[in-house]
């Protein structure tokens, strides 16, 4: 499975957010996303997904202009895990997973006995059994984030489209979702991700894209592409890049050099 | 984060729920049989089941014949009516509520029953065929939501919700004065009584050929809401995320919205407008069956026919004179609305 995407614009009716972003995506790979605040990842997100059209440019599924698909094409192809919200409604966990599989229900139907335990297994790979049965409504927002996550598994689709999923949970939530990323990429998943932190790409990414003003800075492995200088581009502030021996893995910090 | 109270609060919501269905169909048999039997002609239980099951198995009939007359040439139609539409309304509340993704809009809100009112007394006004007012009563109901869902649509730099109430309201009001204005200008001894009836809604007129015109409509209604039940659900998480599951969201909205306008305002031309229970009534069935629309659908039915028979059964019952429903659900009703808004934070936050 390969996703290429070529020269694609992106934006609103009155206003361009991005052009020129042109990526492969390949199934097994963690793509990382940076960019700062208003640089257009989640309207990239958004065309990706088709739910606002391309201003330029194509993407392609193995070859077919994804462009042509309908709602439901997508929903079988690419699953998307927005960021962790409160739903109006009081529906148990395993009903919003359920929600997962409406692209292989039928118009006028239920979910099957198949549905409900794809759900299920949905439900155990990102390790919330025992959430199944509680109030989306009332749990934290981590096991909220894990449960979009099995929302998108139980889609079955072979791309899974991130939008900062890390934002707004507590250190060890976070941990815990990317270290449930890294596996879906072991799994075959080809996934890409957006994030506000430089050390998600050292931690889960195996390529990285840096989107700076709507256009790619740079794209490639996270040693690479996440350097002190594209990050002083991307988000103009000083940075450290350092080499954790021990654990042979890049971190990077703010130098805070003003003091 | 929530995460220290929503570990202590542990509670799985599925068994609850499983018994929530069980329930409401044990509190509507019991309303409807209590309401065979109450009423200014009381009408004792052993009466009732010699009735029953007298028709049932085609025995001779053992009661006084004015019981008999009035158990199944007063009572029953009056209970059918009630449980048909409130039935009709609480479905069309429990559509509206998930389609608009939001917990409180109901047919009086979003303006449908202001202009199903406005067309059925434009019928009345001029005084047009039963099937001519409800054809009215329909295209009134139709042009109201589409216009509060508009202008919510078109004011976006509001909270959606508090623009959709408050469209409701402005659209319901400018509605009513047309209301108003046609009041003045009807016929004080023929039009005027049978639109101030209408205005407050009643089932006491109710013929079996008013339950047989209707009937057709609501089922039509209904139809779409049952056979779409699952996608319902994804309606409420809002236009993105349900069109990134598969949905398409502009055609069911459509569908969903024609259906329960369809219910609603079929409904209405027949009783004329009783307010509160397609706002109510989903909360309850909510809270007894949680928000899968394909239990929430048959609970809202249940409670909503249920609850209808039972005010209705109020209504004649209480004084000597009949009390017009739309009297009593506003006076059950606000008071719930109130405790409502003050609790229900927990429930839909």
């Amino acid at each position: 499975m390969k996703l290429d995407v070529r020269g694609l614009g992106f934006g609103y009716k009155d206003r361009a957010v991005g052009r020129d972003v042109s990526f492969e995506l390949n199934s097994g790979e963690v793509l990382c996303l940076l960019g700062p605040n208003g640089g257009g990842k989640t309207t990239l997100f958004k065309t990706l997904l088709g739910l606002i059209p391309a201003q330029a440019g194509t993407a392609t599924l193995d070859g077919e202009d994804i462009s042509k698909w309908s709602r439901r094409d997508f929903a079988k192809k690419i699953a998307y895990v927005p960021q962790a919200h409160a739903t109006l409604f009081p529906f148990t966990v395993h009903e919003i997973v359920l929600m997962g599989r409406t692209a292989r229900i039928g118009l006028f139907d239920t979910p099957s006995r198949h549905d409900r335990d794809a759900a299920d297994r949905a439900i155990a790979s990102v390790g919330i059994e025992r959430l199944r049965d509680r109030v989306y409504t009332e749990i934290s927002g981590g096991e909220r984030q894990l449960t979009l996550v099995a929302r998108a598994l139980a889609q079955e689709a072979d791309i899974m489209v991130l939008d900062e999923p890390t934002a707004s949970l507590d250190f060890g939530n976070q941990v815990r979702v990317l270290e449930r990323i890294v596996a879906l990429g072991r799994q075959g998943k080809a996934v890409v991700l957006s994030t506000h932190d430089p050390d998600h790409a050292f931690l889960c990414g195996d390529r990285v894209a840096l989107l700076h003003d709507g256009k790619l800075l740079a794209l490639g492995p996270p040693d690479d592409t996440v350097t002190a200088e594209n990050l002083k581009t991307l988000y103009g502030v000083d940075v450290v890049v350092a080499y954790l021996p021990d654990h042979k893995r890049r971190v990077c910090s703010p130098s805070l050099g003003a003091r | 984060m929530t995460g220290e109270s929503a570990t202590a609060a542990a509670r799985p919501a599925e068994a609850p729920r499983r018994f929530g269905m069980a329930a409401a169909v044990v509190i509507v048999v019991a309303v409807v049989l209590l309401s065979f039997g109450v009423g200014r002609f009381a009408v004792s239980p052993t009466e009732l089941w010699s009735l029953i099951l007298s028709k049932a198995l085609g025995l001779p009939v053992t009661v006084d014949p004015t019981v008999e007359t009035v158990v199944w040439q007063i009572r029953l139609p009056r209970v059918l009516a009630g449980l048909l539409v409130g039935a009709a309304l609480a479905a069309a509340g429990a559509t509206y509520q998930g389609m608009f993704r939001n917990p409180l809009v109901s047919p009086d809100i979003l303006g449908v029953s202001a202009g199903a009112s406005l067309g059925a007394i434009l019928g009345i006004f001029f005084s047009m065929p039963v099937l001519a007012i409800q054809g009215f009563a329909f295209a009134g109901g139709l042009v109201a939501v589409l216009a509060v869902y508009l202008v919510g649509s078109a004011v976006r730099n509001h909270d959606p919700i508090l623009v959709l109430v408050l469209a409701g309201v402005a659209i319901g009001t400018l509605l009513g004065a047309g209301i108003s204005l046609l009041k003045v200008l009807a016929d004080p001894y023929n039009q005027l009584p049978a639109i101030t009836y209408w205005l407050l809604g009643s089932l006491a007129s109710i013929t079996r050929g008013d339950l047989l015109s209707t009937l057709p409509a609501i089922a039509l209604g209904l139809l779409p809401l049952y056979l779409l039940r699952w996608r319902m659900n994804l309606m409420a998480l809002g236009e993105e995320e349900a069109r990134a599951l598969g949905i398409e969201t502009k055609k069911l909205r459509v569908v969903f919205v024609a259906a329960a306008t369809l219910i609603t305002a079929a409904a209405v031309s027949i009783t004329g407008i009783i307010g509160w229970i397609g706002l109510l009534i989903p909360h309850i069935a909510r809270m007894l069956v949680g928000p899968e629309f394909s239990r929430l659908l048959p609970a809202s039915l249940l409670l909503g026919g249920g609850y209808l028979v039972l005010v209705d059964m109020l209504a004649r019952s209480m004084t000597a004179t009949e009390i017009p429903l739309g009297i009593l659900t506003a006076l059950l009703g606000a008071p719930f609305f109130l405790w409502l808004l003050a609790t229900a934070r927990r429930g839909w936050q």
